[in-house]
Parts: structure tokens; sequence; C-alpha cells
């Protein structure tokens, strides 16, 4: 078993409360459970918690405690029992997760966790000198068939050579790890075999070829797209008092300069946006369904009504 | 070999359409109605004429499993918990279901919370696999709006599907800290008696299953125990998700009917192993918590439940670990002595200590600073913490260990020459494991 604290008092928030979406969220998941049982949620609660936050807290603990109407310390042992909550402050542009258990072993995870090393902090939990990125070894997540892998917050990088965790940690450092297609790094297609399929292989229904999660290297996020579906939107001069797109969570400097190439200045312009025209940017950007993810159009629709206090009111956190 | 036709997960690398229509045109969802139609009884007797042993490690027969659910409800529910909390290191089956193949699962819910008397099922899935959860909770939404969950539902059985996820404990794979950690509790295993099928979840009747057993429900029933009872050796039958990891030249997940011979498996379907067959050094069959097998015991050996215990082994999740000659065995032991330190719960005392204990020591015997006698001590203490704890991960932070130097201990004794010979050949001084 492993020993963990709660981080130390002066990094601690006073206190913590859900946005207004995730207490909706939280409210709907305490249904879930029989009547009398909602201490069940413990754990979806905590979890919501650290994706708001970026941690757990003690703020948030005890927030938690309250709601489910449980003991404190009844609270503060899932939170220091269960290893992913991560009870003190992460990279707050990427913290990864090399799992480094033997299946992923024999495949080369010491040679990632040297990466992380260099890259990032000799010591795990640790943060680079900007606060932005921190790393650490887990047990084995889960992926063995596609050893080595990473974990950065919900997606698994597999099939990892050194050199790739090292671009993978550079994209996320310059904010723009959403362009790192996640899963298998090798082209191969998920757990399938990579010299091609010895089962399933006939089309006995449906149609085989199309593939909705596609095993391709990162793709360079600004290639010219041919043939894209959907609509263009509507373009604009460059005006005198364009927006920060970079606000927007999924946005870095590069997709800025890409969303400028095609007239887009204005958080109001991504706010009017239908669905054709985010399928056209999606699929310009071949970003297979980021926008929708992210949330791009209630996020820019926040920050164009209200800026960044309407922001903090909707997501329950600040715009980066 | 077993051919497409015969494969249960037809989409398991989800090439084909995900969806519930998808997986209708498939044949999932096909006459569900009709199945319960005929009764819990006949559903039963069906699944123990198919000979399904459970896929989540220990191989207990499902059939009889369901059937230990009390026939009447006292006016406690009634709960089927799938344990999809998949931590075993090698195993990575039940991802590509519930990401790829989701109705299968589902479907198989239905079926067995039916045949169990349950109207509720919670599906516990592990907190890493996010993405899974995200899959599996839109197939379910799916499923609410066709109708086919839910109060008066196509299938005839009012029936509820919830998802809960855990957040990173190995533990809770075992089923009573599942049951625990579900009520919102640390993952501590409890004490049995009594069982979970008459005190589980909320102090109800509750029977936990892998995802892998409720999954292949279904098309067993539909198909009939027969069928399924055709593949496979007496006592073993089906088939069943392979997971290949390691030395092998194409590492995948695949379904194969089970008893298939191991140089087979790796031929076929994994491009050989890494290097070729000679290369081969041992083989950990089953999940991590399973002793390893060396490479001239395991080459011909039919990967079944029964087959592998004879080689004291076993089959486990059908997580296969494969290990070529490059491999430092000692230390590829060790590290997974390392994981069970850091997943004991804590609980009993002979696994908090002891796999504490045995990782320390692993590490000197991979660096080959100990004694030879060291050796046997380490064997000896593996054995006190064998069933001397609640659950069975004593055992499994033990039985690698025991593999390592029944099999092994030649290359062990020579790590320890070898370190004691660089280290101006003085024997080194005893150091206390602490």
């Amino acid at each position: 078993m492993s020993v963990r604290r709660l981080a130390e008092e002066s990094v601690q928030p006073a206190e913590f409360k859900f946005s207004r979406d995730n207490a909706a969220w939280a409210k709907a998941t305490i249904k879930k459970y029989p009547k009398g049982r909602q201490q069940s949620a413990i754990i979806p609660l905590l979890m919501r918690a650290q994706e708001q936050d970026g941690w757990v807290t003690k703020a948030a603990i005890e927030y938690m405690a309250d709601m489910l109407e449980m003991p404190y310390i009844r609270a503060l042992e899932v939170a220091t029992f269960y290893t992913q909550f991560q009870l003190k402050p992460v990279g707050t542009k990427a913290h990864v997760q090399v799992c480094g258990t033997t299946p992923c072993m024999l495949r080369g995870s010491e040679e990632l966790i040297r990466v992380c090393k260099n890259k990032i902090n000799a010591q795990p939990f640790e943060t680079n000198e900007s606060g932005t990125l921190s790393w650490e070894e887990v047990e084995c997540q889960g992926a063995c068939v596609n050893a080595p892998m990473v974990m950065i917050f919900k997606d698994a990088y597999e099939d990892l050579t050194p050199e790739q965790l090292a671009d993978i940690i550079d994209t996320f450092e310059a904010g723009e790890g959403e362009s790192v297609t996640p899963g298998p790094q090798n082209g191969r297609h998920l757990s399938a075999p990579i010299g091609g399929l010895t089962t399933l292989a006939g089309g006995d229904s449906g149609p085989a070829a199309k593939t909705k999660e596609p095993a391709a290297k990162p793709a360079p996020a600004a290639a010219p797209a041919k043939q894209v579906e959907g609509k263009q939107p509507a373009a604009m001069e460059e005006p005198a008092d364009k927006d920060d797109l970079k606000m927007l969570s999924g946005v870095g400097p590069k997709i800025e300069t890409v969303l400028h190439s095609i007239g887009i200045f204005k958080f109001e312009q991504i706010a009017g946006w239908k669905e054709e025209e985010r399928a056209w940017v999606d699929g310009f950007l071949k970003f297979k369904g980021r926008i929708e993810r992210e949330e791009w159009v209630k996020q820019a629709d926040a920050l164009a009504r209200g800026g960044v206090e309407e922001y903090v009111r909707v997501f329950g956190k600040k715009p980066r | 070999m077993l051919q497409d036709k015969d494969r249960i997960f037809t989409n398991i690398y989800g090439l084909k359409d995900k969806s519930l229509k998808g997986a209708m045109s498939r044949g999932h969802w096909d006459g569900t109605k009709g199945l319960i139609e005929k009764g819990r009884d006949w559903i039963i007797d069906e699944m123990k004429t198919s000979g399904l042993r459970g896929r989540g490690g220990a191989g207990f027969p499902t059939g009889l499993k369901w059937s230990f659910m009390p026939k009447e409800s006292d006016g406690r529910p009634h709960y089927l918990v799938v344990n999809a909390d998949e931590s075993e290191p090698g195993t990575c089956k039940d991802r590509d279901i519930m990401r790829n193949d989701p109705h299968t699962l589902i479907e198989g819910c239905v079926i067995a919370g039916f045949a169990m008397g349950a109207h509720t099922a919670y599906i516990y899935i592990r907190g890493e696999y996010i993405r899974e959860r995200e899959a599996l909770q839109a197939a379910i939404d799916e499923c609410y709006d066709a109708g086919l969950l839910g109060k008066n539902n196509k299938c005839g059985w009012d029936f509820d599907v919830y998802v809960h996820h855990g957040a990173g404990a190995y533990i809770c794979g075992e089923e009573t800290a599942l049951l625990e950690s579900l009520e919102g509790k640390k993952g501590q295993p409890r004490l049995k008696p009594p069982f979970p099928a008459n005190v589980g979840l909320y102090g109800c009747p509750t029977t936990v299953n892998n995802v892998e057993s409720i999954a292949v429900a279904p098309t067993i029933l539909r198909r009939g125990g027969a069928w399924f009872a055709s593949f496979g050796k007496p006592n073993n039958h089906g088939t069943k998700l392979f997971c290949v990891s390691g030395h092998v030249n194409q590492p995948a997940t695949f379904e194969e009917a089970m008893s298939i011979p191991f140089r087979e498996l790796i031929d076929r379907h994994c491009g050989g192993i890494r290097g070729g067959w000679d290369n081969l050094l041992a083989v950990i069959p089953g999940g991590s918590s399973v002793p390893c097998v060396p490479a001239e015991q395991i080459i011909d050996c039919p990967m079944d439940f029964d087959s592998l215990r004879d080689l004291k082994s076993g089959l486990g999740t059908a997580a296969v670990i494969v290990m070529d000659k490059s491999t430092d065995i000692i230390k590829a032991i060790a590290r997974l002595a390392h994981f069970y330190k850091h997943e004991s719960c804590g609980q009993c005392t002979p696994c908090r200590e002891g796999t504490g204990w045995m990782w320390r020591v692993m590490e000197r015997m991979a660096t080959g600073n100990a004694h030879k006698k060291e050796i046997d001590m380490l064997f000896d203490v593996t054995k006190q913490v064998e069933g001397h704890t609640i659950c069975a991960l004593g055992d499994a932070a033990a039985w690698p260990i025991q593999g390592l130097i029944r099999h092994f201990r030649p290359e062990m004794e020579k790590r320890i020459d070898e370190y004691t010979r660089k280290n101006s050949g003085d024997a080194p001084a005893l150091e206390a494991a602490e």
C-alpha cells in the first residue's frame, strides 16, 4: 500500500464549489444509488472535483462529505486510499502517467520514464519550473497489448517510442495536446495486430473499412484540407480588437494562427457556428470531433457574453 | 481454429458500426424477450450446459454462480454487479468489449439480471478507463432511448443499468472489495461468509461477474449451450478473449477457442516470438498473478484452465505475457512484486508487511546482492503469506515469486555469484529487508 497524505495547508485553497454544470451532474449521479446510499457517489464526485480543479483539495473532500452526509474521516479515507486522486497540484498542461508494470517494462517503459525525468523533473509528482508539467509512474493501466503507454488526463497514448513521447510532451507544453491523436502511435488500429487482421477480416456485416477511431500518427494541425464536409463559416477582415482565441480550452498558438487564416478572429463568430460550420472547421483542422468535445461554441459564447467572469460562472474554472 | 462465424465478439476492434443499429445488424439484441420468456431455470441450465467458467481469472462456473442467488426475494432487492475493474497486469480484454462491442455486455446484463431476479445492475469500471466509460454510457443511453432498458421495456423485464467507476485501486477487482468501493468506502475485502449471494451490495443478495462472462451469455443462449461447449477440452469449454503482450512480433487481443496450443496461438495471431521460437525464455500465461512457465514446458501446452494448472500455473484472465531471452526475468518478477506492494490494501498483516518485504528482497535478488540461503527464506515467506489473508492478493503476490524460484533458481544463484565476485569476493553482509 502507498502512504498518501493531503497537501500542505499553504497550498490548500480556502473553499471548494462545484460549477453550475458539475453541481447538476452531481445531483444526477447521486440519484443512481438507492435512497440513503448516497455515499456510493463519493468516488465519482471526487473525480469530478479533480477534473474541475486539477487536483483533490481538502476543501473538496469536506465539501463532498457534507454533500453526501458522511463523516469527514470516511471521505478522507477514500481520497487517500485511491491512488488516482492527486492530493497535491500537478502540471497544469499535462500530468504524464507512465505505466511501469512488467508488460510495459518488457517493451521499454523504462526509457519513457527516463524521458520524463529529463524533460520534466527528476522526481515524480514534482512539476517542472513553470509548473506546467509533471509525471508519475503508475501501475498497470490495462493497455498491455499496446505497451508501452502513457496516460495524459483522459487519453491514453500507446505503442510509444521515447522520441514520440518527447514530442507529445512538447506538444502538451505548447498547449496543443489535443492535436495529438490518442491511441496507438505506430499506425496500428487499437488492439488489432499491426501486421493485419488475423480474425474478423471478412466483412460479414457493417462497413468494415470505415474506422471511427483512426490510429493515425499525430497529424499536423493545419494541413490544407481538400474536401471537407459542412459549410465554411463566414470569414471577417482582421479587426483591430480581435479576441484572444487561445482563451478557449483546446486552442493553442498554432491553432489560433490557423483560425486567423480562415478569417476567424472574434468569440462571437465561434459562438454562432451551426452544426455544419462546426463540422467544416472540425474537418479542416482534422480534429475528429474535438470542437464538440471541448464545447468551443459554449465556451466562446460565455466569453463573448461576459468575458472571463461569465466563463468562470459557467465552467467553474478560469479560461487559460 | 475458431472461425469468424463462431466468434462472439464480432466487433472487438471497433472496425464496424458500434451503434445499437450496428450491433443489431450483427445479431445482438435478437430475440432477447424470447430468451427471457423461456424462464430462469432454462437460462441457468443452458449456462451450465455451456460449461462457461468465469472469465475474471478464478474460472468458477458461471451458471452455478447464478444459481446461488435466492429463488424468491425476501423483500431485499437483488443486484447484479459487473466487475469491469480490469487491472490485472497483462489484461486488456474487457476494455475492448466496453469500447467497441458494448451491446454484448448490456444485453448480457439484462439476461443475467433476469436469471438472478435482479432489476438493477451496476457496472464497476476502473477509473483509468475514461473513454471506455464514455463509450459504454453512450451505448446504455442508446438502449434506454430504444426502450430496451428501463421500466416496461421491450425485453419484458424491468431493468436499469448504471455505470460506476473506481479510482485506481487494483484490489477493487476482488469482488467484496469492489462492493465496499461501490458503497463509497475504501476497497478492503470482506471476510466470507457471508457470501455476496446472501449479503452483498447494501446488504442485499448480489452476484459479481466479470465483463466477459456476462457479455458471452446472450450468444450462448441464442446458439445453445451445446454450441459453446463444442470448443475446447472437457471442463474448459468455449471461446475466450486472449490478450498477448510482451516479446511477440505483433501483440494483440483476439478471440480464440479454449485449449488452443500455445505455439499455434502465437504463430497464428501474434506473428511469432520476437527472434524466433528458440529465443523464448518464459511465459506468464494468465496475468501477473499466475506463476511463470519456462519455454520448454509451455510451447505445446493447450491454453486452458486445467492444462495450465497441471504446469502449476493458471489461465487466469488469459493475459499472456511473453518474455524472450533478452529479459531479465528476476527484474521482471521484482517489478511485479512492486506492483503487489503498491496495491495491497493494508488490511491483513501478512500481505501488508509481506508484499513490501518480498519486494525489497526481490530488488536485492535482481542485483545479486544477497545470500543463496535467502532464496529459501524468500520462498518460505511467500508460503507464509499465501493462504493467510482475507482475499487472494496475498496469494497473487506470492505465486510469481514461487514460480521464479521453482524454475529459475540457477539464474538467481548465478546473479548472486556474479555480484559476489565483482565485489571483492567477499560474501555480502546480511542485510535486513526492513
